[in-house]
């Protein structure tokens, strides 16, 4: 009988694998104890959802829509007010976490870098309209991933302080009655 | 009379109340070693190690409904786990703890043992046959034959120690091996016997009537709460009862060689015997596969049981002999 022939033979077989099984005594576990250690979650981990601010620590949010029609469970409700200065905004902003999957769809849809996920999964509660977040459980004081990004600064759309031609990207305009070269 | 009768009582008393506690830590004893063989750590937070995890599993279960099904046969499906937790804890009746320690010197204890483990099979078949299901009667009648197929060579396996004795009284039989274990000269009969006891008590790897990835849970499946439980504390005592077996049969009870029998009383070297087996059983559980039904009866009347035969013949030769 060959090598191979004796390895796969039945008993041999059954042998070795108790073998195997028993060399796990001095295995270290890979279990990670939860509660007490907790495991590392990339930066870009698909968490919880927030609503950033771009760096002057105005909402971001257009209330466009698109996050809410990317979700796949349509988990997000919002209404679109438009500001005195001409900023529009979320009137409400409502995500219900009890039946949001965190697939991270509302995140890439977003114009504005807007909504997005962190890595923080700790979102349990006992009673299930906690899970229910109003805009102000949403909004953070900081821009997220997205540090130097503004949207009025790089869009055409006038808004207070800001007329046309004045973006980062734009330049002012022209005249098109004028007679000038 | 009285006083003897009633230190009897007692002494069966204590035996009870130790055995099935033990049982119950048997559970938290499997799932920690083998999460432990998995890489993992298995129950650990219900008390110090998670040792009073049977404790919780116990209040759980009993806060279970009890429930019936409708549809069932009702008295022999309350029946069936009594059977089998009465049978087993029968069979403890006849092992030889240690010299003093014992409830029944009966002089045909082997038999008894081996009729006990018989009638256990009762208890599943009943309980596949009471529930009125599909998966609890393939269970019940898997069970059936592979009992019938393996206990024709458990009992062929040991006689070949009853040849070397000339007692089926467990005690003498123990005695018997204090000039040496059985083992040396018995190791075919006691590897059949093994795998017999494995079958019988059907763990991992012949837990065919059971098998939880082709039968839900097999006979077990329409039970819950307390009578669950029953069948679980016959499935531990009975790996417990084999272990108790194995050693008295082939490794000398309580006996040791000369340094080592001083250390500790021989109760303990018992235990100690019975534990290394009962982590054995748990180590086959995790390690290997499952066999198909016709190859687990093929295995069991093609192989075992002409290698029991077999050994008996050699046995009683080499008796005849005077080689043994």
């Amino acid at each position: 009988m060959n090598k191979e022939k004796l390895a796969n033979s039945l008993i041999f077989s059954q042998l070795r694998t108790m073998w195997l099984v028993l060399k796990h005594t001095f295995t270290k576990a890979d279990t990670v104890q939860y509660p007490e250690q907790k495991p590392y979650l990339a930066p870009r981990y698909r968490g919880r959802i927030v609503l950033t601010r771009d760096p002057s620590g105005e909402e971001r949010c257009v209330a466009c829509n698109l996050c809410a029609v990317a979700c796949p469970v349509d988990c997000i409700a919002l209404q679109q007010v438009v500001d005195d200065d001409g900023r529009k905004r979320a009137d409400f902003f409502r995500i219900n976490f009890s039946r949001c999957i965190l697939c991270g769809f509302c995140e890439e849809a977003c114009p504005t870098y807007a909504i997005q996920l962190t890595p923080d999964v700790e979102l349990a509660e006992y009673d299930r309209q906690n899970l229910v977040y109003e805009k102000e459980h949403l909004l953070i004081n900081g821009p997220g991933k997205y540090p130097d990004y503004s949207f009025y600064q790089q869009s055409g759309i006038v808004i207070a302080g800001k007329g046309k031609g004045e973006a980062e990207q734009e330049r002012p305009p022209i005249d098109i009655k004028g007679l000038m070269p | 009379m009285m006083p003897e009768m009633l230190w009897k009582l007692l002494e069966i008393t204590i035996i009870i109340a130790l055995l099935i506690p033990m049982a119950a830590m048997l559970v938290w004893v499997e799932r920690r070693v083998i999460g432990i063989w998995q890489d993992r750590h298995g129950p650990n937070r219900v008390g110090p190690f998670g040792i009073l995890q049977s404790l919780a599993d116990l209040l759980k279960i009993l806060g279970k409904e009890d429930w019936i099904p409708p549809f069932s046969d009702r008295l022999v499906f309350i029946l069936a786990p009594i059977i089998g937790a009465i049978c087993v804890l029968m069979s403890f009746a006849v092992v030889p703890f240690s010299p003093d320690i014992g409830v029944s010197d009966l002089n045909i204890g082997l038999l008894f043992f081996l009729a006990m483990a018989s009638l256990a099979v009762y208890s599943v078949v009943l309980a596949g046959w009471a529930s009125n299901s599909k998966y609890a009667l393939l269970g019940g009648m898997r069970a059936a034959a592979q009992t019938v197929s393996y206990e024709v060579f458990m009992g062929l396996s040991v006689m070949g120690v009853v040849l070397l004795t000339g007692t089926f009284n467990l005690r003498e039989i123990v005695l018997a091996q204090s000039e040496g274990w059985l083992i040396q000269s018995q190791f075919v009969g006691f590897f059949i016997f093994l795998v017999a006891g494995i079958a019988e008590s059907h763990r991992l790897p012949f837990d065919l009537p059971e098998a939880e990835t082709e039968l839900t849970a097999g006979f077990h499946t329409e039970y819950s709460g307390l009578k669950f439980a029953l069948f679980f504390l016959g499935e531990y005592l009975g790996v417990t009862l084999i272990s108790a077996m194995s050693v008295v049969l082939f490794f000398g009870g309580w006996l040791m060689p000369e340094p080592l029998s001083a250390w500790l009383p021989p109760l303990v070297w018992f235990i100690i015997k019975i534990m290394c087996f009962v982590m054995f059983f748990i180590l086959l559980r995790t390690s290997l596969p499952r066999p198909r039904f016709d190859q687990l009866l093929k295995f069991g009347w093609m192989v075992m049981l002409p290698l029991a035969l077999l050994n008996l013949i050699v046995t009683a030769l080499l008796r005849l002999t005077g080689v043994l």
